[in-house]
């Protein structure tokens, strides 16, 4: 029994950077229509930069804080500089745009920082505060962090004017535009906000693998299918899923497939609910009109 | 008269430099054809190798073209497929000693099944989600392979050596043999695919791609043709990769990574969708490419490793501007060029 509580609360560790990721996935789907498949290596490069400042002497939680705003402005940047002139463009294009940046970025980052791996402080405490042999303190603390991070993204979608205005630029662009709210900058922000949530979820996890530019590949695949089973349209429902995902993953790698075959278990769940259930737990069924 | 007969197309009529254009189209694949058959006695071994490996990529690129190109369905998982066709024709030669070529067809077949059964749910999965659900089995694929329960099989993560054919033919060594061999495949695979797309199967795919739901009302099963398609495509990556096991003499996991997939998109989109030469230019585009980059990189940095990493970052900056200049690739370019060229007769 409590190896199971074991696995599930690491687990739910793990699953906080996957409903991170998915979340930050579903909320570039829901602005463009389209699968971010760089949103890992966005996050691994601005891991690289937190751990650059970190590497010159800045205290952990500065980095932390210069590494969210370069991340914002990236993000930005990269939605005005490289995805609004082909807003337009067929659904390849999109898809060939996202893995040449991913191509960009690991690249890149193994060019600047090379591919060895390298060791990622983890910003919390040796001990919890209370006495467990359950749940580590990083996890405990990566729990903590994201449920931080999820809230306060929650509250800025449901409570602020800019969130809904974010939230009306995706649902509906035209009626959004007609009402004067500019589409255009709702997209921008919407892609910085997601490359923040990447960001958190590269500096969560990197402690764990080891930094190095090839790390967010598997993960990035779990942060999918947790998006997938959560529901494509539905941001609270992907959050889910990732926990769900992170769950699974340590259930099944430890009563069942063993650890050598989790990348082959993510494949498997993302078939599976796009065959049977392709809205997902929580979406919303898309009906097309003929 | 030819211009009278209606199934005629009106573009054979016009002129490329006072040549009508059925002629040097016939001009331009008999030059090619003389180079391919005389190139390979002109250089050295290793770059004879090279222009092997040029055919493999082009025919694992066909594939993807295919399906893509004429079928309008995305693929981010063609390593799988190249990995399988390599597998199979590796593990037949290793583990059962069959003759190498005995196992070219076998191992696309057994990738036309794969391809048949991954493209039965493709269905089901519009566009963006069967680019989703590929590029999940091409992240889990070097996975698979490594599996310590297929290892008796596979090789687990040492994979499997695959001894170089020697040449039957005296006046022919290994390599430009290999190069015949692969030549020959590939040629026939072209003509099966340019009689494919020509035909009523190919009009079908088309019709799929520019609007599945008229298709569908003109009475084309698109499930069957879309299932069919990935086959197809499955098919011919298949035997690229079993063909390409036998060139690179090795197989292992970590050689069929998702990069391995994003080579074929790059080939694809650089050389030209639907179009079935756009394909040899884009196996020579991924083989030379990162050479010439290298070099060119090497005279800016000398020789830091790391350096080597820019060639992808190049690589990444010249689809993003295939995508926004040349959309149409290195086939479109062409058309483009011709059509300024070509004058109507008299005119």
């Amino acid at each position: 029994m409590d190896l199971f509580l074991q696995q599930t609360l690491d687990g739910l560790a793990t699953g906080a950077i996957y409903a991170s990721l998915a979340l930050a996935v579903v909320m570039i789907y829901q602005a463009i229509d389209h699968f971010n498949f760089a949103q890992g290596e966005m996050a691994m490069f601005s891991t690289f930069i937190a751990w650059q400042l970190i590497a010159w002497g800045m205290p952990y939680w500065a980095a932390f804080l210069i590494c969210l705003a370069f991340s914002f402005i990236g993000g930005m940047l990269i939605e005005r500089v490289i995805f609004a002139p082909i807003h337009d463009a067929p659904v390849l294009s999109h898809i060939v745009i996202f893995i040449a940046l991913t191509l960009i970025f690991n690249a890149l980052a193994g060019f600047v920082w090379d591919f060895t791996i390298k060791e990622f402080p983890s910003p919390f405490p040796d001990k919890l505060p209370f006495e467990s042999t359950l749940i580590g303190p990083h996890e405990f603390g990566v729990v903590g962090i994201t449920l931080v991070m999820l809230g306060l993204i929650y509250v800025f979608f449901r409570f602020t004017p800019v969130g809904l205005a974010m939230r009306a630029a995706a649902a509906n662009p035209v009626s959004a535009a007609l009402v004067g709210i500019s589409v255009k900058r709702m997209l921008g922000l919407g892609w910085g906000l997601a490359a923040v949530v990447g960001a958190v979820a590269g500096m969560m996890i990197a402690p764990k693998v080891y930094l190095e530019p090839n790390m967010m590949l598997g993960i990035l695949l779990y942060g999918f299918a947790g998006a997938v089973v959560g529901g494509l349209t539905s941001p609270g429902g992907a959050v889910v899923g990732g926990f769900l995902m992170g769950v699974l993953e340590n259930l099944a790698g430890t009563y069942i497939i063993g650890s050598e075959l989790k990348l082959t278990f993510a494949l498997v769940v993302i078939v599976a609910v796009l065959l049977f259930k392709p809205a997902g737990l929580f979406g919303r069924v898309v009906v097309m009109r003929v | 008269m030819a211009s009278h007969d209606p199934r005629a197309n009106p573009a054979d009529s016009y002129l490329l430099f006072g040549i009508a254009m059925p002629k040097v189209r016939m001009i331009t694949l008999v030059v090619g054809i003389a180079l391919a058959i005389t190139l390979p006695f002109m250089v050295s071994n290793f770059a004879v190798f090279q222009m092997t490996q040029v055919l493999v990529y082009a025919i694992a690129v066909l594939g993807l073209n295919l399906l893509t190109g004429y079928n309008g369905q995305f693929s981010l998982g063609h390593s799988a497929f190249y990995a399988l066709g390599a597998y199979t024709t590796a593990i037949m030669i290793d583990r059962y000693e069959i003759e190498y070529y005995w196992t070219i067809l076998p191992a696309g077949i057994v990738c036309f099944i794969g391809g048949f059964l991954f493209g039965l749910p493709a269905l089901r999965l519009e566009g963006l989600y069967l680019a989703l659900a590929t590029f999940a089995l091409a992240v889990a694929t070097p996975q698979l392979l490594r599996y310590e329960h297929f290892e008796e099989f596979t090789g687990g993560v040492q994979g499997i050596d695959v001894f170089k054919p020697d040449s039957p033919i005296s006046g022919l060594n290994a390599d430009q043999y290999l190069y015949f061999f692969v030549l020959v495949v590939g040629a026939l695979l072209i003509l099966g695919a340019w009689n494919l797309v020509r035909g009523r199967t190919g009009r079908a795919m088309i019709a799929i791609r520019d609007n599945p739901i008229a298709a569908s009302t003109m009475g084309i099963n698109t499930s069957l043709y879309k299932s069919i398609t990935f086959g197809v495509s499955g098919f011919y990556t298949g035997i690229a990769g079993a063909l390409g096991a036998i060139v690179a003499e090795f197989v292992a996991p970590d050689s069929f990574t998702f990069f391995l997939s994003v080579w074929f998109l790059v080939g694809m989109v650089v050389g030209g969708l639907a179009s079935i030469p756009a394909a040899i230019a884009g196996g020579i585009f991924i083989l030379y490419m990162p050479n010439v980059s290298e070099e060119v990189i090497s005279l800016f940095f000398g020789n830091d490793p790391s350096a080597k990493a820019l060639i992808w970052v190049a690589f990444g900056l010249f689809l993003i501007f295939t995508v926004y200049v040349v959309p149409n690739g290195l086939a479109g370019l062409i058309r483009q060029g011709i059509a300024k060229l070509a004058r109507r007769p008299g005119a």
